[in-house]
């Protein structure tokens, strides 16, 4: 049920700002009792928990760093095979073309470097960075969610949200919030 | 942990005794709020101007960056030759300063990584400032590969690429494992250091009150906003990520002593290398953290956030660090006699009488006799003591290289080939680029101060779930 202005600019969703993570944690908890789904925490540090409170158990992200990896040690392992034992051998005193065991620290490298950048770009890919503009920075005070304060919203996608009832809510929250305003795209 | 209050004259050493890891004082020393925490660490970036001491230290840098662009040019121009190299010890001051930088950085890494993994929450003041350094020494350690080749225009022989010879490096040299490992770490440390600056570029963004500054930092901050499903993710990556440099660190140092090891020369073909090169590593890491950590924590007040209970740790990783390499130096003696070779038993009884006797006392009077006052409190928690230490450190883990290098390869097996190496002045004067590091880490030294992370030990220190926040 959106709340839809006929003119003016579109409301993101509805903010409550607090000033201690475990306020924040136990609000976020309360909001998905209520049903409430389409929602987010902003915090200025990883808060144990919150991603958990809001529904979000886990991540895909060690699959692709897995991906990754392997094929990074095929990558590696072949680069050597194909160099040194199919295009080109060479005869160094008579020592084994194939010899395997030599070829696992390039291997090992070529690993770790595709696995850790997998790792990276996809942390900031899957967190859809960058993203250099978003509703929440026209949250009030929302300067502070990267020093010492801590938002939750619940954003008019939601198919609970109602532009009253939703204020309400968090207006009565307990703890209580510093602050329950609206952010506008 | 709570009420233990410390000063900076009088040190109160609550549990010196006890050899864990136990803090003796809370990491952030109250009363700090999340806010405070915020204001001493981005007033150093954006708002107060720099200290004397950096003016100092930037001057210093960039004189010794002069001689260092100066030596790189003589050195292009006229060749190698005007380098101490010659036949049988082609490998010079370019190789000993590879190893030694390279080991160097592992501090950094084995802080941001090795101490996640063990959830040692301490090191969240201190890991940026170390990650920084990491890849500074790489920058610098990459450098001598480069100049030791000769003709850096075809340094790009190293790596593999399809050309029209149809030739590829030869897979099975411990050199060609060098060129990945070292840039697969050079690069993996960057990426680190990157990601773990995000949320703090976003909080400079915030705080920023010059529009082209704040613009600047909402670039690189990749419009971070703190979501807490982008912190479930960011965590996740941290600790990948922790998980790969473990090991990478480690085979690191592995494949550079691998250079030595897999080699038939006496006093190098030697299993103890690979872990005796890690803990050389960590040791002169450490050492060179707190180098240059000491006089800029004191430059920009920031000894409530860096507090005597981080420097107490460190000394005491030194510490440990310098028994393992001291067993390595013990071993080494040990085993060219256990060993009945006559080479090896040469190459040892060559270290400790032979020409280059000086060096290899200084060496175990740097990095075995001199660690030992750090058994002391006082001393590990005493700034102008420890600070000298740690240089004594440094130039310790130098000759220790000058020692492997120089003495194997003067005298090895048949004695017309021996012959003597004396780095000449253009040696040292590339040596100059020690002042690189601390040039380049002057000037963008205000980067790495900040850490989210610090806020989080904070939020630990209040008696929180200490896991939530222990990274980040």
């Amino acid at each position: 049920m959106h709340d839809s202005h006929d003119n003016g600019p579109k409301v993101f969703g509805i903010v409550a700002e607090y000033d201690d993570p475990d306020a924040v944690l136990k609000a976020a908890k309360l909001a998905y009792a209520e049903g409430y789904r389409e929602m987010d925490a902003y915090s200025p540090f990883p808060v144990h928990g919150l991603a958990e409170a809001l529904g979000m158990h886990k991540t895909r992200l060690p699959w692709f760093t897995l991906a990754a990896g392997l094929t990074g040690a095929a990558t590696g392992f072949l680069l050597q095979y194909i160099g040194n034992v199919w295009h080109y051998p060479y005869d160094i005193g008579g020592k084994q073309v194939f010899s395997w065991p030599m070829y696992l620290p390039i291997t090992f490298e070529a690993t770790i470097l595709f696995a850790a950048f997998t790792t990276g770009f996809a942390m900031i890919f899957l967190n859809g960075l960058p993203m250099p503009y978003h509703a929440m920075f026209n949250a009030k005070n929302f300067d502070r969610a990267t020093s010492d304060r801590f938002f939750l919203c619940i954003e008019t996608k939601d198919r609970k949200f109602d532009a009253h009832k939703t204020r309400e809510f968090l207006q009565r929250l307990q703890p209580k919030p510093l602050d329950v305003s609206e952010v506008s795209e | 942990m709570a009420d233990s209050t410390i000063t900076k004259d009088k040190p109160k050493m609550v549990n010196a005794d006890r050899p864990e890891l136990k803090p003796i004082e809370p990491l952030v020393l109250q009363p700090q709020t999340y806010e405070t925490i915020s204001d001493t660490i981005g007033s150093v970036i954006l708002e107060k101007p720099q200290p004397p001491g950096w003016w100092l230290s930037v001057a210093g840098g960039f004189f010794f960056v002069c001689v260092l662009g100066l030596s790189i040019t003589y050195l292009f121009v006229e060749g190698t030759g005007i380098w101490g190299i010659n036949q049988p010890v082609g490998w010079g001051f370019a190789i000993i300063n590879l190893v030694w930088w390279i080991g160097i950085g592992h501090a950094g890494t084995l802080i941001s990584a090795i101490l996640l993994l063990l959830r040692q929450d301490w090191r969240n003041a201190i890991n940026r400032f170390a990650e920084a350094m990491t890849i500074f020494a790489v920058a610098c350690a990459a450098m001598f590969p480069l100049l030791h080749a000769g003709r850096p225009w075809v340094i790009f022989f190293i790596l593999p690429y399809p050309n029209t010879l149809a030739l590829w490096p030869n897979f099975r040299s411990p050199l060609a494992w060098d060129v990945f490992a070292i840039s697969t770490y050079g690069s993996v440390s960057l990426l680190f250091w990157y990601l773990g600056l995000i949320p703090d570029f976003a909080m400079l963004r915030d705080r920023a009150k010059n529009r082209a500054v704040k613009i600047t930092y909402g670039i690189i901050s990749l419009g971070w906003r703190g979501s807490a499903k982008h912190w479930l993710r960011y965590e996740m990556a941290s600790l990948l990520l922790a998980g790969l440099s473990t090991p990478l660190v480690v085979s690191v140092h592995s494949i550079i002593s691998f250079d030595f090891s897999i080699g038939i020369v006496p006093g190098w073909h030697t299993t103890i290398f690979p872990p005796y090169f890690v803990a050389g590593a960590i040791y002169a890491g450490f050492a060179m953290v707190l180098t240059i950590m000491l006089p800029v924590r004191s430059w920009y007040k920031l000894e409530s956030l860096i507090t005597l209970n981080h420097i107490n740790n460190m000394s005491k990783l030194m510490l440990t660090t310098s028994l393992i390499v001291c067993y390595g130096y013990f071993s080494e003696a040990f085993f060219a006699w256990y060993s009945g070779n006559q080479y090896e038993r040469f190459m040892m009884f060559n270290r400790m009488t032979g020409p280059y006797w000086p060096a290899y006392w200084m060496l175990l009077f740097c990095n075995f006799l001199v660690p030992q006052l750090l058994w002391s409190a006082r001393i590990r928690v005493s700034q102008w003591p420890l600070w000298i230490i740690t240089i004594v450190i440094g130039i310790g883990m130098w000759l220790e290289r000058y020692v492997i290098v120089v003495t194997s390869l003067t005298r090895d097996f048949m004695p017309s080939l021996w012959g003597t190496y004396h780095g000449t002045i253009w040696d040292w004067h590339v040596r100059g680029h020690a002042g690189l590091l601390h040039f380049l880490y002057g000037a963008l030294h205000p980067l790495p101060a900040d850490d989210c992370r610090a806020r989080g030990a904070s939020y630990a220190a209040q008696g929180h779930g200490s896991r939530a926040l222990s990274e980040g």
